[in-house]
């Protein structure tokens, strides 16, 4: 192997010793093993183009195909240049999930979107959580005895990821469901409770990577239940209008898991797959932050409404109220319409109708938008999703920052369900909790009329003196009966 | 009640306080009685028969409407044989000039009449809509370009013809007030090069929104122009060096220079001297908007177009009154709101509690009540500005520290990765850090719109753990291998069910 190296040496590293780092000895693999690995590289670079086709409506199916393809690819690739046995019993456990999960995802509606998502998230977890431990028992590929360290630090790392997603997604999952309280539940010291719950981890790890063969799995299992509690403990501290952050957050965390596992295993598809996940999910987490104009940190902290200098105003006036003639009437008058859809018209249903009564005012030729706030909803895009589940032309439904500027030129105004994301104090008063958050101008345009089961404050528990502006109308009552009103007086 | 509209008695003022329009909505709306005098919307294009059909009671003498009507609306301040005739308990709404006429108010009161001074509303937003002083600086600021058009012997856009080209012209806009933004928006229109300055630094942004280039002053210190009130406010020696330098500079590039800088109860400061104007290309235009207040140039004469050395410069004062339709129709809107604000014909009163009605009341039943206390609602522009700049300061150089951090703890990483001395290892860490610095790429390029199927795909695709599960599936240990088929389970179930329901969002979104 040296000599014939050395006749492609050029002369002057004749006489190096060969521990030069740039000699690299190779060696011939077996031929399915090879084509293996070149899949891989295929599958990988599918999934960057599949990511990169989500850019746009018009490409994205497109961008999903590609997925599926890279998937298939790696799947197939895994099977005959990869795994040494179970064939059987991979057949086993893949064809009942692949029913399961389509029948899953093809019967649930699209009201309850962010709760699948989340619950896809803790599966990754937990898939990272079974191949770490496995992997633990006995490592799937081989390993070098100089390289058992790094290896084991690898398996720890993966673990722990994998479980703080698992049950992280779980409690997302809890709340996006409503099966638990909604709002952000804070214990007492829970920082200081975190760190020593993180401490342990780092002590339990030096502990893991010390011992050898079976007594290093009870650390690891110890590990693994406070990586859980720790996952648990995070996501119950998020709540109400943060969701978005978690489930974005969620989904980086299940990329970096698979990254961990990619380290373990000596998979470099994994690597990339996890690490392509991980940094979407980190940016989607960073563009909801700055969309509420909080640090990442205080938002993965959890709680809410610390640290604002001051009392924040007192807001108190008289709010007018319109009823739903009224609103008939003033959509009949406007020539220009803008509607701002918030969580409150996911949970009344309100889409359907809504896209009815934009259908109708469509009609008669007058401009209907929809303006979309990035935090509007439980999941980055919900809003989007919904309104195109009700047949809304994706083309006029608008961001923030593409509309804002038109508002004052609008002669009506719909919010649907919608508070803290119109909320001018977080413009006007330096003090309030919300202050510096972009939100939607709603107040600028010549009426506005707010739709709203109640004066309650948004997530943010914050007044909203938007409701006594004089050119603001409030129209109470369930959204999905007053749209359902409203469309029927149009339709007169 | 009736609301009488007298025809303007200033030679050359052209607006009327109400158009059938406005007469029409205090009529249906408001519930007034609205008598007119014969011939006093001629000049701005509305005629008699429009207010009458607007259902107007129209009387031939103006005397008639002063002994008739309870509200009397106006333009331009009355003159004395306007005043003589005011009665008792009757209200006069019109521009007072307050600050300037004292005497005008002592007279109106010796009337025992109530008066309101309709540039005295003050600028909070409640008031926008009654705020007439903005309304008619906007029409000044698009006249004065117009007017600048008028005498410019050249194209405003730029042109490239077959007969050869045309350099666009090149606007200077001192002052970016309401009028300033309008003639900034105008002179775009018409295509040309807009410049802009202003001593309040934060209307920067609202320059740049009308599409002009902000002029920065280079000055040492932190003397910034404006007041609580929106106005600016008189700068320091340093400051107005530092000015006058960069009007120097400027008048020799400009073709144009409006001037639009006013300082509220003191003369307009004089910006454009002599020289600068001596400086200018022939043919080049000066329009002075503070002519009412001496003017903004040395050279200016009130209410004259002059010619200094090939130079137009525009003094007129009633730039509105040029535009006359326009502004009598915004100028009667707001007229509209305030009697709205006033309670509409049934419960109309000069409530001395409501900030706005107080502010501008300046004669009440006799009594000069000019100044008004200070109105405390409004958010001070100001101090906002200096509140919002000190967070952001702090929130800068916090991200400072912090991308130090960063750094540090990126270095140890690196450092302890090439510890590990790990061949494999290091492969796999740079395949991994390149892969991140992809879907970083990458992924920034989605639209906000498809965040949600982004996430479900990536969600599929992070299933490819799968492998994983696969590798460890084979292994002869069972607990291993059960523990690979449970991955490859519940990784099978997020994949098949994260590709389902993006393809499921995909396929509702359409055009």
């Amino acid at each position: 192997m040296f000599c014939c190296l050395d006749d492609r040496l050029p002369p002057y590293m004749k006489d190096m010793p060969f521990s030069h780092p740039l000699v690299i000895a190779s060696e011939t693999l077996p031929l399915n093993q090879s084509l293996a690995t070149v899949a891989y590289i295929v599958a990988a670079v599918l999934f960057i183009f599949s990511l990169a086709g989500l850019s746009h409506q018009t490409s994205a199916k497109r961008g999903n195909l590609l997925g599926i393809i890279g998937m298939v690819l790696a799947v197939g690739a895994t099977v005959f240049g990869v795994m040494n046995g179970g064939y059987l019993w991979m057949a086993v456990a893949i064809l009942p999930a692949i029913l399961i999960g389509a029948r899953l995802a093809a019967r649930l509606s699209m009201d309850h979107l962010p709760q699948l998502v989340a619950m896809l998230h803790s599966f990754v977890g937990l898939a990272a959580v079974f191949v770490g431990i496995s992997s633990h028992i006995e490592p799937g590929i081989a390993v070098p005895d100089g390289e058992m360290l790094i290896h084991k630090i690898e398996i720890y790392v993966g673990v722990f990821i994998g479980a703080l997603t698992f049950t992280g997604s779980i409690v997302a999952f809890l709340k996006l469901a409503e099966l638990v309280g909604g709002r952000a539940v804070t214990l007492p010291g829970r920082h200081v409770l975190n760190v020593v719950l993180m401490l342990t981890c780092v002590g339990l790890g030096i502990w893991y990577c010390r011992v050898e063969g079976g007594d290093a799995l009870i650390p690891l299992l110890i590990m693994t239940a406070i990586s859980s509690l720790i996952g648990v403990h995070l996501v119950m501290a998020i709540g109400g209008a943060d969701m978005p952050v978690v489930v974005s957050m969620l989904n980086s965390y299940s990329g970096w898991a698979a990254a961990a596992a990619g380290f373990m295993l000596k998979n470099h598809l994994l690597i990339v797959t996890g690490a392509l996940v991980g940094s979407s999910g980190a940016i989607l987490s960073y563009i909801m932050c700055a969309a509420m104009n909080r640090s990442f940190f205080s938002v993965i902290m959890g709680g809410f409404g610390s640290g604002a200098g001051g009392p924040a105003a007192v807001v108190e006036g008289t709010t007018k109220e319109f009823s739903v003639d009224e609103t008939v009437a003033m959509l009949e008058e406007a020539q220009s319409i803008v509607i701002v859809p918030g969580y409150g018209m996911a949970v009344a249903q309100a889409q359907h109708s809504l896209a009815e009564v934009v259908k109708t005012l469509l009609k008669r030729n007058k401009e209907v938008r929809f303006a979309i706030h990035p935090v509007a909803g439980r999941l980055p895009g919900h809003m989007n999703v919904l309104l195109a589940e009700a047949n809304v032309p994706y083309d006029i439904v608008l961001e923030m920052d593409e509309i804002n500027e038109d508002m004052s030129d609008t002669d009506a105004i719909l919010v649907i369900g919608a508070n803290d994301i119109v909320n001018p104090a977080a413009l006007d008063d330096p003090n309030s909790p919300i202050a510096g958050m972009p939100v939607i101008e709603v107040w600028t345009a010549k009426t506005c009329v707010v739709m709203k089961r109640g004066m309650s404050t948004g997530y943010a528990g914050v007044g909203n003196p938007l409701f006594f502006k004089d050119n603001t109308y409030m129209l109470f009552g369930d959204a999905k009966e007053n749209v359902d009103a409203i469309l029927r007086g149009l339709q007169r | 009640m009736k609301v009488g509209i007298t025809k303007e008695i200033d030679p050359g003022e052209c607006r009327v306080a109400a158009t059938p329009e406005t007469a029409r909505r205090m009529i249906q709306k408001l519930g007034f009685e609205v008598l007119v005098e014969s011939g006093a919307g001629d000049a701005a294009s509305f005629h008699d028969e429009s207010y009458r059909e607007a259902g107007c009671t129209l009387c031939d003498e103006a005397a008639e409407i002063w002994t008739e009507a309870d509200i009397v609306l106006k333009v331009r301040r009355p003159q004395d044989r306007e005043i003589e005739q005011l009665r008792a308990g009757q209200t006069l709404i019109c521009f007072l000039a307050p600050g300037q006429n004292e005497a005008l108010l002592q007279k109106i009161a010796a009337r025992q009449a109530t008066a309101l001074a309709i540039e005295a509303v003050p600028r909070i937003s409640r008031a926008q809509k009654l705020d007439a002083l903005s309304s008619m600086a906007n029409i000044a600021g698009y006249r004065a370009v117009v007017e600048a058009a008028g005498l410019f012997g050249r194209f405003f856009t730029g042109q490239i013809t077959a007969a050869g080209k045309v350099p666009p012209a090149k606007v200077l806009v001192i002052g970016a007030g309401v009028a300033g933004l309008a003639a900034i928006g105008t002179a775009r229109g018409l295509g040309a090069i807009v410049r802009a300055f202003d001593v309040r630094p934060e209307v920067a942004d609202q320059v740049k929104s009308m599409g002009a280039e902000f002029l920065m002053l280079e000055f040492e210190g932190d003397e910034h122009g404006g007041t609580s009130g929106g106005y600016a406010k008189t700068m320091s020696k340093e400051f107005i060096d530092a000015e006058m330098a960069l009007f120097t500079a400027q008048a020799k590039e400009v073709d144009i220079i409006i001037t639009t800088a006013l300082i509220p109860g003191k003369p307009a400061p004089k910006l454009i001297t002599h020289e600068m104007v001596r400086s200018m290309r022939p043919g080049s235009v000066i329009v002075d908007l503070a002519a009412e207040q001496g003017g903004n140039c040395e050279a200016t004469i009130p209410d004259e177009v002059t010619k200094v050395e090939g130079v137009h410069i525009v003094g007129y004062r009633d730039l509105t009154s040029r535009l006359a339709h326009t502004s009598s129709q915004l100028y009667g809107t707001n007229l509209y709101h305030l009697l709205d604000e006033m309670g509409g014909a049934e419960r109309f009163s000069v409530d001395m509690t409501d900030d706005v009605i107080r502010s501008a009341t300046v004669v009440k039943d006799g009594q000069v009540t000019w100044p008004p206390p200070p109105v405390s609602v409004s958010a001070a522009p100001k101090e906002k500005v200096v509140e919002s700049v000190a967070p952001s300061a702090v929130v800068e150089k916090k991200i400072g520290t912090f991308d130090i951090a960063l750094m540090v703890i990126a270095a140890v990483l690196l450092v302890g990765v090439a510890l590990t001395r790990d061949q494999g290892f290091i492969t796999d860490f740079t395949v991994f850090l390149l892969a991140c610095l992809i879907g970083w790429q990458v992924i920034w390029n989605v639209t906000a719109s498809l965040h949600a199927p982004l996430m479900s795909v990536t969600n599929a695709i992070s299933g490819i753990i799968i492998v994983g599960g696969m590798v460890q599936i084979g292994a002869t240990n069972p607990v291993a291998a059960w523990l690979g088929g449970l991955a490859i389970f519940v990784a099978t179930l997020n994949i098949a069910g994260g590709f389902l329901i993006t393809h499921r969002m995909l396929s509702l979104f359409r055009k």
